[in-house]
């Protein structure tokens, strides 16, 4: 059929774009990031030396993948008894009311606010805390943008694992229940490994998220250049770097700014590939 | 009478009711952190709406952003700061409708080849790409389209790298609901088409999609909603404006870029609250009636 | 009168027992009935009729779904069960459900072991070796796993898996056993397996057997209670149940009229 082939091609020619449109992405940035790995080699991504000044260019990313990690890292820490009591309130405690209904309501409802509006209120709000608690003169550092970022991927991790939780079936639990359990520990020693794996997976997915956060943290870091020493120290993140410096940039600096780019596609692009693997492979 | 081991340390009581009070005590603060969670969308909100009322009037729609010069002349006479978003709504909007026309035709096309090749190994590796693209930074976005558009397209910055970002993340999204929404549909409906002698591409236009219709919108609303509130992609491709404008190849601004130039401006910054209600109430109206149509189709 | 059978003391009374799930609407409307130790006591019944309902009022398993109302008394040993800790109630009752369900993450040794685990009761290795052999002999299972008792049970068949639950339940040595419809989900062979395991173990425990097999119920069980829309028929001997039964009901069930 004349119609059919056609049709068929058009798909295929659909699917071809995407396969050109991510080669030509990894293309892109790994051509613009040879520049600055040709003149610093391999040092660019250990070195902590920023110095944009024409002349005496010197880049190394490890501030900004310190930064990146750091913070990511600290917000899942934080953003974990409350996205997994969220799962347990919902898929556990409360499954199936109203109030269940609500709190899950407003907790997606964080997911729809854009990352700007994150930063403006983590930068009217929680600053002016975090200097009242006397963590940081200013507010800033890696601890508030941790405290955004875990609130902003509570979502994220909670919802998958609300949905896993709640499906593990009855029976499994009653069958703890009536060797005399408590509740608590039908959820620990029954409820969660039974729904391990696709916890993990969304815990996962959510620091993938956190990962390339960039405007809410860009607002709240600090901005500074120098790997953080402490948790209330000020930093930067891979992100928001580029973020701040991109406008104008070119040659080697530019350079710099799309290498930063490609590590933080590799590793968001590691991350995401590890969470869904294990929901693949344990779901 | 039963012979339960006792345990090797202290009475099987006193075990209990530890038990029992841990137990009393987790439910608390499973309880107490659950509700936790809910307070920082209340607190975000609530400010949002606070101070956000106070500037949102006519004006607000139909003039540009002031600029640092008006601003500050305003505050110094205690007037109220003149002028609106206009700006900034006309770029997301002409951004955004590019965005579509890029995305959803292809996403579609996707979609459906996904969903008849469903276990090919080509499929799932389709699959794979999609999903590598969706976890992308959109700041990794920004990157490649004004290295695309801006460098070698427009050379300089423009709508058209703006929409090019945007397109690219709505890809993804497109793909996996339109994917999702065919793979809901009863196969005797398409086997029933199909005994009829009906075209592949007639089966697609006529039968596949209506039947899809509301899943697919569902779909297109929430990447809608997901790429209306970006910022740093288009920091980097777009822009900023102060006037509008409709040029595909100039620089055009967006609700997000103006919410930031506000932020930066000291003269200004009293309007990003505004803004912001505005761009929120946008995002979670796109979500509300998505969800809508979604349940409506259960 | 029958002198070779001795009058054996109620384990478990149940007086006056209503359960409703909705609002009106009884499972149970107004069951009494005493349960007689070391015998196997089988509830038979068409669906809906009540019998896992009842089952679960005399492990309190009714409590975890807040929408259920259980009114009445139940006695253990003379007990008010309801003056028990549920805790303390389900370790000397236990239940063995109708589908097999060992815990999946957990290995062999540990599922058989589960009760002392969940119940945070430490042992000693050796102690708890022990009890893991003795259950799992107790249910002919042993020398099928004894080679294999740390690895997860999802090689096990059906009817193994079944006997592994039981050993789980019986690590706990309750006064009573109660088993939901245990074979329904099993081979021809697995469920003699089973059915000769209860007549084994009836000299130990008290069994409560839920049964919509009635051959099953004649073949193993030595009293037998026969229940309709929530109500208890007739209870009485096995034997005595199914050659002559008292209640046009009963007879018409036995006799595969309706169920």
């Amino acid at each position: 059929m004349n119609s059919e082939k056609i049709t068929k091609n058009i798909l295929f020619a659909a699917t071809i774009i995407l396969i050109l449109l991510a080669a030509g992405m990894v293309l892109t940035l790994v051509s613009g990031s040879v520049p600055v790995f040709k003149r610093f080699g391999f040092q660019f991504i250990y070195s902590s030396k920023w110095n944009p000044t024409a002349g005496r260019e010197q880049y190394g990313a490890l501030p900004f993948i310190v930064g990146t990690i750091v913070t990511s890292v600290l917000a899942i820490i934080i953003c974990l008894p409350l996205a997994f009591s969220t799962s347990l309130f919902i898929g556990e405690y409360y499954k199936g009311t109203l109030i269940a209904k609500i709190i899950g309501t407003m907790v997606d409802l964080l997911a729809g606010i854009p990352s700007i509006v994150y930063g403006l209120w983590g930068f009217y709000y929680l600053r002016p805390l975090i200097v009242t608690l006397g963590f940081n003169a200013q507010g800033f550092g890696i601890f508030t943008s941790s405290i955004i970022l875990a609130i902003m991927i509570i979502p994220y991790a909670s919802s998958m694992s609300t949905e896993i939780i709640s499906l593990v079936p009855n029976h499994l639990k009653e069958a703890a229940y009536s060797l005399g359990a408590t509740r608590m520990e039908v959820i620990f020693n029954v409820t969660v490994p039974a729904a391990r794996s696709g916890i993990v997976a969304s815990y996962i997915l959510a620091l993938g998220r956190a990962l390339g956060e960039t405007m809410a943290v860009t607002m709240l870091i600090g901005n500074s250049n120098l790997i953080p020493k402490g948790i209330f120290s000020l930093g930067n993140t891979m992100a928001s770097i580029i973020a701040n410096q991109f406008g104008e940039a070119e040659g080697l600096k530019l350079s710099a700014l799309i290498a930063i780019g490609l590590l933080l596609f590799v590793i968001t692009g590691l991350i995401n590939a590890i969470g869904k693997l294990i929901i693949k492979k344990f779901a | 009478m039963s012979k339960v081991q006792k345990p090797d340390k202290g009475s099987l009581k006193g075990n209990d009711q530890r038990r029992a009070a841990k137990n009393k005590i987790f439910q608390a603060l499973v309880i107490l952190f659950a509700f936790i969670a809910t307070t920082p969308i209340l607190l975000i909100l609530f400010e949002l709406i606070r101070k956000g009322m106070k500037q949102v009037n006519f004006d607000f729609f139909t003039k540009v952003a002031p600029d640092s010069w008006e601003a500050m002349t305003a505050i110094s006479q205690g007037k109220v700061i003149p002028g609106g978003i206009l700006n900034g709504i006309t770029g997301t909007f002409i951004m955004v409708i590019v965005a579509s026309i890029i995305a959803i035709p292809i996403g579609i096309l996707i979609g459906i080849y996904l969903y008849e090749h469903g276990e090919q190994r080509y499929a799932g590796i389709l699959r794979d790409i999609s999903d590598i693209l969706q976890g992308a930074p959109s700041i990794v976005l920004g990157i490649i389209a004004y290295i695309w558009v801006v460098k070698y397209i427009t050379h300089g910055y423009s709508a058209l790298a703006g929409s090019a970002s945007l397109a690219i993340m709505m890809l993804p999204l497109i793909i996996r609901s339109t994917e999702e929404t065919f793979k809901m549909i009863p196969v005797s409906i398409i086997e029933a088409g199909l005994a009829l002698g009906v075209p592949y591409h007639k089966i697609i236009l006529r039968v596949l999609i209506p039947t899809g219709l509301s899943g697919l919108t569902t779909g297109i609303l929430l990447a809608l909603s997901r790429v209306i509130g970006e910022t740093a992609p288009l920091m980097l491709t777009a822009l900023g404006s102060p006037s509008v404008s409709f040029n595909l190849d100039k620089p055009v601004n967006a609700v997000p870029l103006l919410i930031w130039q506000f932020y930066n401006d000291p003269n200004m910054v009293n309007l990003i609250w505004s803004s912001s209600l505005f761009l929120v109430a946008l995002v979670l109206a796109l979500n509300l009636i998505a969800k809508q149509i979604a349940a409506k189709q259960k | 009168m029958n002198k070779l059978i001795i009058e054996k003391k109620p384990i478990l009374r149940i007086q006056n027992l209503f359960v409703s799930y909705e609002k009106d609407k009884y499972a149970i409307a107004d069951v009494s009935v005493d349960i007689k130790k070391n015998i196997i006591t089988a509830i038979m019944g068409p669906s809906g009729c009540g019998k896992s309902s009842l089952l679960r009022a005399l492990n309190r398993m009714h409590e975890l779904y807040p929408k259920i109302e259980t009114r009445g008394k139940i006695f253990l040993n003379d007990k008010d069960i309801s003056k028990l800790s549920n805790i303390e109630l389900r370790r000397k009752i236990g239940m063995v459900f109708q589908s097999p369900n060992p815990f999946p993450s957990m290995s062999i040794y540990d599922n058989v072991i589960a009760g002392y685990k969940l119940n945070g009761i430490r042992q000693k290795k050796a102690k708890r070796d022990e009890i893991v052999e003795k259950s799992l002999k107790d249910v002919a299972l042993w020398n099928e796993v004894k080679d294999a008792l740390y690895k997860k049970g999802n090689f096990l068949s059906g009817g193994q898996q079944q006997r592994l639950c039981i050993a789980r339940a019986l690590a706990f040595q309750p006064d009573v056993i109660l088993l939901d419809e245990p074979a329904s989900a099993l081979d021809p062979v697995s469920t003699s397996k089973i059915e000769n395991l209860l007549v084994k173990l009836k000299k130990e425990y008290t069994i409560v057997l839920v049964t919509h097999n009635m051959a099953q119920a004649a073949r193993i069980s030595d009293y037998s209670m026969f229940m309709y829309l929530g109500e208890l028929i007739e209870y009485g001997k096995t034997k005595d149940l199914f050659t002559n039964p008292s209640n046009k009901r009963t007879e018409e069930y036995l006799t595969g009229k309706f169920g």
